[in-house]
């Protein structure tokens, strides 16, 4: 199927068979590489992206349901010279240690830190109706997504909390 | 994943005509369940109905004081509704307590009702499983059943409905609108939405060949205390090994309303309305929630690795119950 | 240049000691940090050759057999579809083991295990190939398996190098005043890192080069090069970044030899990147075990007798049997021991080393039977391991390299709080929680491999080092650029290190917690040797040399690094374990306190604070090596509470073959770890003076754990992992 993508401010024409996944088509058609793929299913959190600024899985949708969307990878974040703050911290704060589940974090970070701006409450908020606290335990439910086996957690808490402390 | 024609639905009422002519399809919104089905080709549509972008995704006042959620309403915003939030606390806990933030941006309404089972058997192409491949059998009665059914299951398929939203919706006598291929329109409570397995498993729903759930209506705000409790195995992101919805309003010490839905039990979100109305007009002790938890589990039955649920229900209903009435008294 | 050193007696002076750099230990940011988290840095999979074609593995749909047929003809006819590829001789049945220098079993046409590879299928596109590996027609003929460990136990063989006794354990055990005698199990497992295997394969001529995703390319390369019938110089393979490896990256898996033999028939490029669930299927695990603990001990809390047998499983013709007990023969005292495994033949996925082989099991139930004989004697837990540290090997009576338990367990016990702990189970609520306080001590033994690496000087006076070691997450290429930079006295920046490349020196590789300082301690003895030409250049004793901020000075001198005569100024050295490694016990240390909630209702377990104080020699970078011991840690959260790969014991396959059901610890299980070094220096160990860590932290966590659950809610589980389904029935009333 031919198709438009917009990724990162940037449109890309395709020609993709309807099967193939934003995931494979961010990492084998357009050599976007830093959306990674942990297992497939959505039950890791490695290739999560920003879609018209939330975050999912990628590997769980379909190219060729996504003309028209804005799609923001790891990539679009920020550069090695030029770093997202998220990604800064993660630096700083040894918020990884392989890397693999990494860009998926920062992803995810990216988007929760906003979910948390507009209020949304999670499965650990006390009130459902109050404004959320970027507590630990709070970071922690929400990256719960993100599942990181050499279990950077600790320092992933950290950084996000650096960040979202500076933003608030 | 298999090869299929993929087509854009340009309205609601094109989708259901669609859904209805073109065999074996699927209707794709959100996907999260349905791609990954695919993928290892426990789902295998020859034509793939993508209905993301219908304008199912508002939610609204209804003339009864209740909530019209559209079918594409994602998991999170729906969580995310003041209304909810306020109105129908035990719907935005539910989902909030399922999935991840990823697959709640995604994942729909109408999606999350349709959600099929994770019995590890049904998931492996190479077990039999009479839900995937009716006649060849149920792999999970004499096998490894730990996340398996204890009610409503039957002896062809003891496999759960996973979904949390679902639980919650049941406890608020959700009722669900569907489209018809023939531009009718009816609605179904939710309650009877899922058919239990029988010999059967494979038919897991009324809905008909080109029905699209189109949204789901929650009756005026119930009062009393909201609660959802889900026991999993990790503090996030699993399955429910069980849970309880409850919204329960006490009057003068004793109980007025009781709602109460279960998940993680059986092939079905389950309700047991006669729990209810024993609960109504009754002071709260440790006694009476043992006389529902019994009434409850009477039926119940384990088949190995999953006794334990029994017992976990009994305890959780107990303190959901408790903690609905705490301070009330 | 070369230079080699043999650790045949201890290194009485690091140079890390009295350089003046001030980098070595310090907690610097990982140097390929902003590739990490911008997506820059490539795995595997993700280099691109012109015409690559993708490659998904099929794999057996029995659990003991043979392939009768493969029918490829439907499937060759699907579109895209480039060929059937498979190998009855030479397709691997099982993973390499690690350390492992011929190829590893070979053949597909029987079936050992559920899931094992039996073809590949290749076509232009991934879509295309993982559907026509799923339509592939496979005909079976099926034999009769051994999948119910419970029933097989009885059939199992001593391992005869693991069997050892002293002194006489039933007459300990009879006069003791104090006993324990249980028997602790825990699951199979799977080291599920993040990145699926992968390999992708092109042929120069008659030479294989292969992006794969492996820990020991050095090793790894004499697998496949055996494997495929090549001259070892034939192969390379890159891994320039690994996705995490936890032991399951060890030896060379399925996909390698496939990607290879398809890129050779095919005459083009092959990537095979294996699906989560034919990680798990098809890998390697952590063998299920049971473990049968015997102590003993006198009225004033001494250890009379210590003994610890065990049974794992593996399949015919896999010697492999994790060394349960490795750590209980030199932890405690005590006069009399026996000690030995023995191995249940199952047709199971192969058994391999993961994260601690050994440890990370046996100290389930060594620390946990100490927790119980602690109780019956009335002591408090820390106290009955304070009094038990022997001066020596028990059994072999060698020395302690280094050995800073006690510090770590007084220093630990301090900092969390210990003595406020209420000996009592079930005694402390907070809401609908019971809190409970659990210990345990850390050892994991310490090993140096033979590893090599070359350091040149560059012209600019920025230092490169190459090696094939791999960086799978542990930091190697920061710690290594850390040891050059304070050796040469060079910033961090102006070290450029190079890995994960066969063409580069053969290094130790990543496991067994001896990467770094392996790897590292070749590194040092190159920049040593590179002191002493640069002390040659300025014409004086290496001894006066001092090298500091990209400046050589030796009295009245001080020339620039670049000024020097670069052409060439290299040095590949070699390290190479010696006596050292025999003539002490070597081993990290540490000690772990934590605190968890148990649900007074449902029996969920949640882990509230933990904090651990480990000792390992010098640290080399205090930032990674915390992120390690982190990463140790959570290992044991999920192997103490939530990881079991469950076997169906009709055929043996992996029932709960996804994330979604196999429950490794997401970030809401883990609370804000804490973790202290202490200093230390191991001068038997390496010229760096630094013992592994990489493995430290999952040892005695998960019995620590289990240990605070009991002192929650009064309910001890010798099952792991500690779900609620076996809690639930015995927790206590609530007040």
């Amino acid at each position: 199927m031919q198709m438009t993508l917009a990724i990162n401010g940037a449109d890309h024409a395709l020609d993709v068979d309807p099967r193939t996944s934003l995931l494979d088509v961010l990492r084998d058609h357009l050599d976007l590489t830093g959306s990674k793929k942990g297992c497939d299913h959505g039950q890791c959190g490695a290739c999560t992206v920003l879609l018209n600024g939330r975050r999912i899985n990628s590997c769980l949708t379909l190219a060729v349901m996504h003309e028209g969307d804005e799609i923001v990878t790891i990539e679009g974040l920020g550069t090695p010279d030029a770093l997202s703050p998220l990604q800064a911290a993660f630096v700083a704060h040894d918020g990884y240690q392989c890397g693999y589940c990494t860009p998926g974090q920062i992803c995810s970070a990216t988007a929760m830190l906003a979910e948390i701006k507009a209020g949304w409450p999670s499965h650990v908020s006390d009130d459902l109706e109050g404004a959320p606290e970027l507590s630990a335990a709070e970071i922690s439910e929400r990256m719960s997504g993100n599942i990181c086996r050499c279990s950077a957690y600790p320092n992933i808490v950290d950084a996000i909390a650096d960040v979202g402390r500076d933003r608030s | 994943m298999r090869p299929f024609d993929y087509q854009r639905a340009p309205s609601a009422q094109a989708a259901a005509e669609l859904g209805a002519a073109a065999p074996a399809s699927r209707f794709i919104a959100g996907g999260t369940n349905l791609l990954d089905l695919m993928k290892i080709e426990v789902e295998r549509p020859e034509t793939l109905i993508d209905i993301s972008r219908l304008p199912l995704d508002t939610i609204e006042q209804t003339d009864e004081g209740g909530l019209r959620i559209g079918a594409l309403v994602t998991n999170s915003d729906l969580a995310a509704d003041p209304r909810v939030r306020r109105d129908y606390a035990v719907l935005s806990r539910a989902l909030l307590a399922g999935a991840s933030g990823q697959l709640r941006n995604k994942a729909t309404t109408g999606g999350n009702l349709l959600q099929r089972t994770r019995c590890y058997y049904f998931y492996n192409p190479a077990m039999p499983c009479n839900k995937r491949d009716p006649g060849s059998g149920c792999a999970a009665l004499e096998g490894e059943n730990r996340i398996h059914a204890i009610l409503g299951a039957s002896a062809h398929c003891i496999a759960t409905h996973p979904s949390d939203m679902a639980v919650a919706m049941l406890a608020l006598d959700a009722r669900v609108e569907v489209l018809a291929a023939d531009g009718s329109t009816r609605t179904i409570a939710l309650g009877d939405l899922h058919r239990l397995p029988g010999e059967t498993p494979h038919i897991e729903t009324t809905l008909n060949d080109g029905d699209l759930i189109t949204a789901v209506t929650l009756p005026a705000p119930p009062g009393g205390r909201h609660i959802y409790r889900k026991v999993r195995d990790r503090a996030s992101f699993a399955f429910a090994l069980t849970s309880v919805a409850a919204v329960v309003e006490l009057v003068d010490g004793r109980i007025a309303t009781a709602r109460l839905a279960f998940g993680g039990l059986a092939p079905k979100p389950w309700r047991d309305r006669a729990v209810e109305e024993a609960l109504v007009g009754q002071a709260p002790s440790p006694a009476l929630w043992q006389r529902a938890a019994d009434m409850v589990l009477g039926e119940a039955q384990g088949h190995g690795s999953n006794d334990f649920k029994i017992p976990l229900v009994r305890r959780t209903l107990a303190s959901v119950l408790d903690a609905a009435c705490a301070g009330e008294k | 240049m070369e230079t080699s050193l043999k650790m045949d007696v201890p290194v009485q002076h690091s140079l890390l000691d009295s350089t003046n750099q001030n980098i070595i230990s310090r907690p610097i940011d990982r140097v390929e940090g902003p590739l990490k988290v911008s997506g820059q840095a490539r795995y595997a999979a993700e280099f691109k050759l012109p015409g690559m074609a993708h490659g998904v593995l099929v794999g057996a749909q029995i659990g003991k057999g043979s392939v009768a047929r493969i029918d490829a003809g439907g499937v060759e006819a699907m579109a895209g579809v480039l060929g059937v590829v498979t190998d009855f001789d030479l397709f691997l049945r099982n993973s390499a083991q690690g350390m492992a220098t011929e190829a590893p079993c070979q053949g597909v046409r029987e079936i050992a295990y559920f899931g094992q590879p039996i073809a590949l299928v290749v076509a232009t596109t991934f879509e295309q190939a993982r559907h026509a590996a799923q339509a592939l027609e496979v005909t079976y003929e099926k034999g009769e398996g051994r999948f119910d460990f419970d029933a097989e136990q009885g059939k199992a063989q001593p391992k005869d190098s693991t069997l050892s006794s002293q002194g006489d354990i039933d007459a300990a055990l009879a006069q003791a005043h104090g006993r324990v005698d249980g028997v602790w199990t825990t699951p199979s497992q799977t080291s599920a890192a993040m990145e699926p295997h992968a390999s992708l394969a092109h042929w120069e001529g008659d030479s294989l080069v292969l992006y794969g995703s492996y820990q020991m390319l050095s090793t790894n390369r004499m697998q496949l090069a055996d494997a495929l019938g090549l001259d070892i110089e034939k192969v390379r393979i890159r891994a320039h970044y690994v996705g995490g490896g936890f032991g399951a990256k060890l030896g060379i898996a399925a996909e390698s030899v496939a990607a290879a033999l398809a890129a050779k028939a095919l005459g083009r490029p092959v990537r095979v990147v294996m699906t989560r669930q034919q990680v798990f299927e098809t890998t390697v695990r952590r063998s299920n075990t049971r473990q049968r603990v015997r102590l003993a001990a006198d009225t004033d809390g001494r250890l009379t007798a210590v003994a610890h047998e065990t049974l794992t499983a593996n399949l015919d013709g896999e010697d492999f049997s994790e060394p349960v007990s490795a750590a209980t023969k030199f932890l405690y005292g005590g006069a009399n021991r026996t000690f030995g495994n023995e191995i249940v033949r199952m047709d199971q996925v192969l058994s391999g080393s993961m994260r601690a082989p050994g440890e990370a099991v046996g100290m389930l139930a060594l620390e946990g039977a100490m927790d119980e004989l602690a109780e019956k004697l009335g002591l408090d837990p820390v106290e009955l391991r304070l009094r038990n540290l022997p001066d020596r090997h028990p059994g072999s009576d060698l020395p302690f390299s280094s050995r800073s338990l006690a510090e770590c367990l007084t220093i630990g016990a301090r900092d969390f709080g210990w003595p406020r702990r209420n000996r009592q189970p079930a005694a402390t609520l907070d809401g609908e929680w019971w809190i409970g306080l659990g210990m345990a001590a850390a050892a994991r033994s310490n090993m140096l491999i033979k590893s090599s690496a070359r350091v040149s000087l560059q012209p600019d006076g920025r230092a490169l080092v190459e090696t094939d070691m791999t960086d799978i997450g542990t930091g190697t290429y920061t710690v290594l650029a850390q040891i050059t930079a304070e050796l040469l006295g060079l910033r961090v920046e102006d070290v450029a290190v190079h890995l994960g490349d066969t063409t580069f020196p053969p290094a130790s590789g990543s496991g067994g917690s001896f990467g770094a300082a392996s790897a590292g301690s070749s590194v040092y003895l190159a920049c040593e040797k590179l002191r002493e030409a640069i002390a040659g250049q300025l014409g004086g004793d290496v001894d006066t040399l001092v090298l500091s901020d990209g400046m050589a000075r030796m009295g009245n001198i001080s020339v620039p690094l670049a000024d020097l005569d670069t052409g060439p100024l290299d040095a590949t050295a070699t390290i190479e374990p010696g006596e050292t490694g025999e003539n002490f016990v070597q081993a990290a240390f540490g000690a772990h306190f934590a605190e968890v909630g148990v649900n007074a209702h449902t029996g969920e377990v949640r882990v509230r604070r933990m904090e651990s104080t480990f000792a390992a020699g010098r640290i080399l970078n205090e930032k990674t090596a915390t992120s390690q011991c982190y990463g140790g840690i959570v290992f044991g959260i999920g192997g103490a509470l939530t990881e079991e790969m469950i076997h169906d014991t009709r055929h043996g396959a992996i029932v709960n073959r996804d994330l979604a059901e196999y429950h490794l610890p997401v970030n809401a299980d883990v609370p804000q770890l804490k973790v202290r070094f202490l200093e230390e220096r191991d001068h038997a160990a390496n010229p760096l003076l630094a013992k592994g860590i990489g493995e430290l932290g999952i040892s005695g966590a998960g019995a620590a754990l289990a240990n605070a659950v009991y002192n929650a809610c009064g309910v001890r589980v010798r099952d792991f992992p500690i779900t609620l389904d076996k809690l639930i029935a015995d927790l206590p009333d609530l007040p």
